[in-house]
């Protein structure tokens, strides 16, 4: 976060400007910015993540679309000017209510507003945690034999080890996990798993599979937060740890993957804060389906439609990603994480992990 | 047992004759029972008072009374201001089953849809048992002729009762008055919608009805124009019967087979007499009168297998799209409708009998939403009231898939429903009906087809109509917000950035990015005064003094350059083909029957022109919506018009 809240000013002034001078040119206001699809991320070799490309779009007052959004994106940058000189910050639904105000500015849905707030970060290149914006989504848990200090609001320096001073619900990660808030004091763990289910992640919560192979179990809790991608992604890139991602066998599962290895689509102007390129999938593997015979679902049409849509994602076209998904269309199923229970609640943690993790080289036999 | 001979077979036979005939057959002829028997009696005095007046040119001015009793027997009375008949005839025509001067031409005509008023006088003596009563007066210096007959029904002869003269202070014109045993409590509702019909498709005609009680509608004459007379024309070879053939044949004074052929019948010329002769391998030098049965079928046969010429179409008498629109905008007055439209085809020909369709759409005000649209069938210029379910007229409608032009449809197909009324009418020297009673016209693939024709005409002009409302509406919604919307962008960004409020007038006109055509109409009295001296052009000079006193239409057109950059176009306006045009500014192209064309030179940025045009020989509310095209520009460009198809 930057603390220079002038720096942040400056910046997003200079898009007020650049509407204020169109007008005055008697030309038609417009702001571009990157298009926010698949079909305009690149590989960025510099930080070998995913991140938008060159292909712009203009938002124009030209369509009525167009002019709302201009409308509205004054009246975000007055409200984020306002909180910065008030020393306020706001989470993204309250300002979508704050909108209700704003006449023909108004947001019809939160997700126009969490969009718009996105598309100024990527103007700006800023993050909306200088904009004072935070969201209302609480973070992900954590367990395991690592010592972290967190800034609280008292202003006191707390320090926490994530599994003596927790509970067994863990450590709840926080929506601000910058250095300034959040350090790393000590961590001896072999790797970190990141899970996608609740269920598994107290799982191997109860089977304490933290202790006995040396591991982090951070739950992602389905697509993860911004704040659990960048926790994930400081703690291993400052403590040297590998990252292992549990996840169902499906391709919603595999999207969660991708955010946490190389970015997500939605936030590929900012890839290079919240991405771990190390990251590996673990499973569950359309392989693992297979090889130990999971009970399974159908794929549904959209299941398969997004299935192909993943062979043409340019995240997913190295030999591993390509090779699984024509396997699973091939299988015409998917399974998910808790089917291992089928040989036994222990099966997980006994067999399922000790056989992926030697596999992958995480432990030896 | 006394022996019966053939002579006294003939003598019964005769005897029984025209009131068996009538008897056996009255619902077919529309007496079939007591409601439909009032409407026939009506449509019969009413169609002869017509074709009367239209015969000698005058205006008709028809007056229709029924008087009822409680017994059941009504009184009918109808008049007209027609030539009068001459005494000798009237016993004939009121008083002979079948009698009539058009009963074997070829022309179109009212009169071949029914029997004739003396069925109705035959009907009223069968019921009633009194006699009818007939008013005549020919010239205006004289009297009138009463007389009151009765029809001796053996014979199948008028019978007068009494004849004498009385003052009647028309100055020409027939009366009639019978009693008919008639349903008048159900009844006067289809005489109302018999009468209001007729006057839609006689817009000159004035018509008069009186009720029982005495209330009076009175259905306005709206033009001043009599119908173009029909022609009579010879039969043509396709349509003639074999009997007729004969017949045909029998009187004539042609002695040679092909003289006979070029001159009783039409569309033939040397080389097709020749043909069918050929094709009949009859002698052409053979006299008709000697030709045997066998021959006249061969002949009958070849006529089938020769190409010969359609029929002349100049016989038939349309209505035309500028009356039918504006007797049914006067017709239609309550409903307030949103648009009327009309579309009419070129005339076509089936098995050698010449037809035209016409027809009219009127759309949306009161009419209810969810409602079948209503259906005003017409065969030359008659209302046809029963049987619309057999007729070609609706199945042409239910062909044709309503969904696209603003109407619901179950699947496509059926009768649509919605705020419309359709008017179809079918002109023709001979209109193919289904059965006797004629109400229905029969299914003709030709005719389906023309009706088919002209009904995606008017589609397509509906939904040309709907689609230059809704774009022009979208845009003004645009337009509405912009200048909302941009301020606001404007205020707000001055005020982060302490900087004056921009001018956005410029940037307004770029963001609509259209040239905006608007237009309105006005129409202007005028009284015995000749037009203003046309400036530029006039067609139909001769005709302009016709029209000296009248309405001025003022069409006013508006051409606003929103475009970033100067506009260069062609615009044509669709005139009516009866409008006489005025003065035009700026100065147009071109001037046809059919459209006005102007080159509009460079319209610089936010500017705008102004065109004016005039036009004469139209009602106010003929031209009621200007018809704008544009040519060599983007037609997406373009709000208000429509891309120019050519002619």
């Amino acid at each position: 976060m930057r603390k220079d809240h002038n720096d942040v000013i400056k910046k997003i002034d200079l898009v007020a400007l650049k509407i204020y001078n169109d007008l005055e040119k008697t030309e038609i206001p417009c702001i571009q910015l990157p298009i926010r699809s698949k079909s305009n991320i690149e590989f960025n070799e510099k930080f070998n993540v995913w991140k938008y490309g060159k292909n712009m779009i203009q938002r124009s007052a030209k369509s009525l679309d167009g002019a709302y959004m201009l409308l509205r994106t004054m009246y975000m940058i007055d409200f984020i000017k306002e909180m910065i000189k008030i020393k306020k910050s706001s989470t993204l639904r309250e300002m979508y209510y704050i909108s209700e105000g704003w006449d023909y500015a108004k947001f019809h849905s939160q997700n126009e507003s969490n969009s718009l707030a996105e598309d100024l970060e990527v103007i700006t290149s800023c993050m909306r945690e200088d904009f004072k914006l935070r969201p209302e989504e609480d973070g992900a848990r954590v367990i395991g034999n690592i010592t972290i200090e967190e800034l609280t609001r008292n202003n006191n320096k707390k320090k926490i080890h994530c599994q003596d001073d927790v509970g067994d619900s863990g450590y709840s990660i926080p929506y601000n996990v910058e250095p300034e808030k959040l350090s790393f004091k000590s961590a001896d763990v072999d790797f970190i798993i990141a899970i996608e289910t609740g269920g598994m992640f107290d799982r191997l919560v109860e089977n304490r599979f933290d202790s006995s192979y040396r591991a982090l179990l951070v739950h992602l809790k389905g697509q993860p937060a911004r704040s659990t991608r960048r926790f994930i992604k400081r703690l291993s890139g400052e403590k040297n740890i590998p990252v292992l991602v549990f996840t169902d066998c499906d391709p919603w599962s595999y999207r969660i993957f991708a955010s946490v290895a190389y970015g997500a689509i939605k936030t590929a102007h900012i890839s290079e804060y919240l991405a771990t390129p190390s990251s590996q999938y673990l499973g569950v593997t359309p392989s693992d389906i297979e090889n130990y015979n999971l009970p399974t679902d159908k794929l549904t049409r959209e299941d398969i439609k997004s299935l192909k849509s993943e062979l043409t994602d340019p995240r997913f076209q190295d030999s591993f990603w390509k090779n699984e998904i024509k396997l699973q269309l091939k299988l015409g199923k998917k399974s998910e994480q808790q089917a291992l229970a089928k040989y036994g609640l222990d099966y997980v943690t006994d067999t399922y992990l000790p056989e992926k993790l030697t596999e992958m080289g995480m432990v030896k036999k | 047992m006394e022996k019966v001979t053939a002579h006294d077979l003939a003598k019964k036979q005769k005897e029984i004759s025209v009131a068996e005939f009538f008897e056996r057959n009255k619902h077919i002829l529309g007496f079939g029972n007591q409601t439909r028997a009032l409407v026939t009696s009506v449509k019969e005095g009413v169609d002869n008072g017509l074709d009367a007046c239209e015969e000698v040119n005058i205006l008709p001015e028809i007056y229709v009374e029924i008087k009822n009793n409680e017994d059941g027997e009504s009184k009918l009375i109808i008049e007209d201001n027609g030539p009068g008949i001459v005494k000798r005839q009237i016993k004939h025509i009121f008083g002979r089953l079948l009698y009539g001067s058009r009963f074997h031409s070829v022309r179109q005509s009212r009169g071949q849809q029914g029997i004739g008023i003396s069925a109705v006088v035959l009907y009223g003596q069968l019921t009633t048992g009194k006699h009818a009563k007939v008013i005549s007066k020919i010239q205006e210096d004289r009297p009138a002729t009463i007389m009151e007959l009765a029809i001796d029904t053996n014979k199948n002869r008028a019978e007068v009762i009494n004849q004498d003269i009385i003052h009647w202070d028309k100055p020409s014109g027939t009366r009639i008055e019978v009693s008919i045993i008639a349903d008048y409590k159900r009844g006067k509702r289809f005489v109302y919608e018999y009468l209001q019909s007729t006057s839609i498709v006689n817009p000159h005609a004035q018509i008069t009805f009186k009720e029982s009680d005495g209330t009076e509608h009175i259905f306005e004459r709206t033009s001043e124009m009599l119908p173009r007379k029909s022609v009579e024309i010879k039969p043509h070879p396709y349509g003639v019967e074999l009997g007729t053939l004969i017949k045909i044949a029998k009187q004539t004074k042609s002695r040679k087979l092909s003289a006979f052929l070029k001159n009783e019948f039409t569309s033939m010329g040397d080389r097709t007499a020749n043909a069918v002769c050929e094709k009949a391998q009859l002698e052409k030098y053979l006299n008709p009168k000697e030709m045997t049965r066998e021959q006249f079928l061969s002949l009958h046969k070849a006529f089938k297998k020769v190409k010969i010429m359609a029929p002349p179409t100049d016989c038939l008498s349309p209505i035309g799209e500028t009356l039918i629109k504006r007797s049914l905008k006067y017709e239609t007055k309550e409903i307030s409708p949103e648009f009327i439209i009309t579309a009419s085809r070129p005339p076509s020909a089936y098995t050698g009998n010449p037809f035209q369709v016409e027809v009219g759409l009127v759309y949306g005000g009161n009419l209810p939403m969810d409602a079948n649209v209503r259906i005003i069938r017409f065969a030359n210029r008659v209302p046809l009231l029963y049987q619309q379910g057999g007729c070609v007229i609706t199945s042409a409608i239910s062909s044709i898939d309503w969904r696209r032009y603003g109407l619901d449809q179950k699947s496509g197909k059926g009768m649509p429903s919605g705020p419309a009324i359709f008017l179809i009418h079918v002109s023709s020297t001979l209109i193919p009906f289904t059965s006797e009673s004629k109400e229905a016209i029969a299914d003709i693939p030709e005719i389906e087809n023309e009706i088919k024709l002209a009904l995606r005409i008017c589609a397509r002009k509906v939904q040309h109509h709907i689609h230059k409302k809704v774009k022009r509406e979208k845009i003004k919604e645009k337009f509405e917000l912009i200048k909302k919307i941009l301020p606001e962008i404007a205020n707000k960004s001055s005020k982060m950035l302490n900087k004056p409020l921009p001018s956005l007038d410029a940037v307004i006109t770029k963001i609509m990015d259209v040239v905006w055509i608007e237009d309105f109409i006005e129409y202007e009295k005028i009284s015995k005064k000749v037009i203003e001296e046309p400036v530029q052009m006039t067609l139909l000079d001769n005709k302009s003094k016709q029209h000296d006193d009248g309405t001025i239409t003022k069409s006013k057109i508006k051409v606003i350059n929103y475009k970033r950059s100067s506009q260069k176009f062609n615009l044509y306006v669709i005139i009516p083909e009866d409008a006489i045009v005025g003065t035009v500014k700026p100065k147009p192209t071109n001037i046809n029957k059919n459209f006005i064309k102007w080159n509009l030179d460079s319209i610089p940025s936010s500017e705008k022109v102004d065109i004016n045009f005039e036009l004469a020989g139209l009602e106010e509310g003929d031209f009621d919506e200007n018809d704008i095209y544009v040519e060599d520009i983007n037609p997406s460009y373009v709000i208000g018009a429509d891309k120019w198809e050519g002619e």
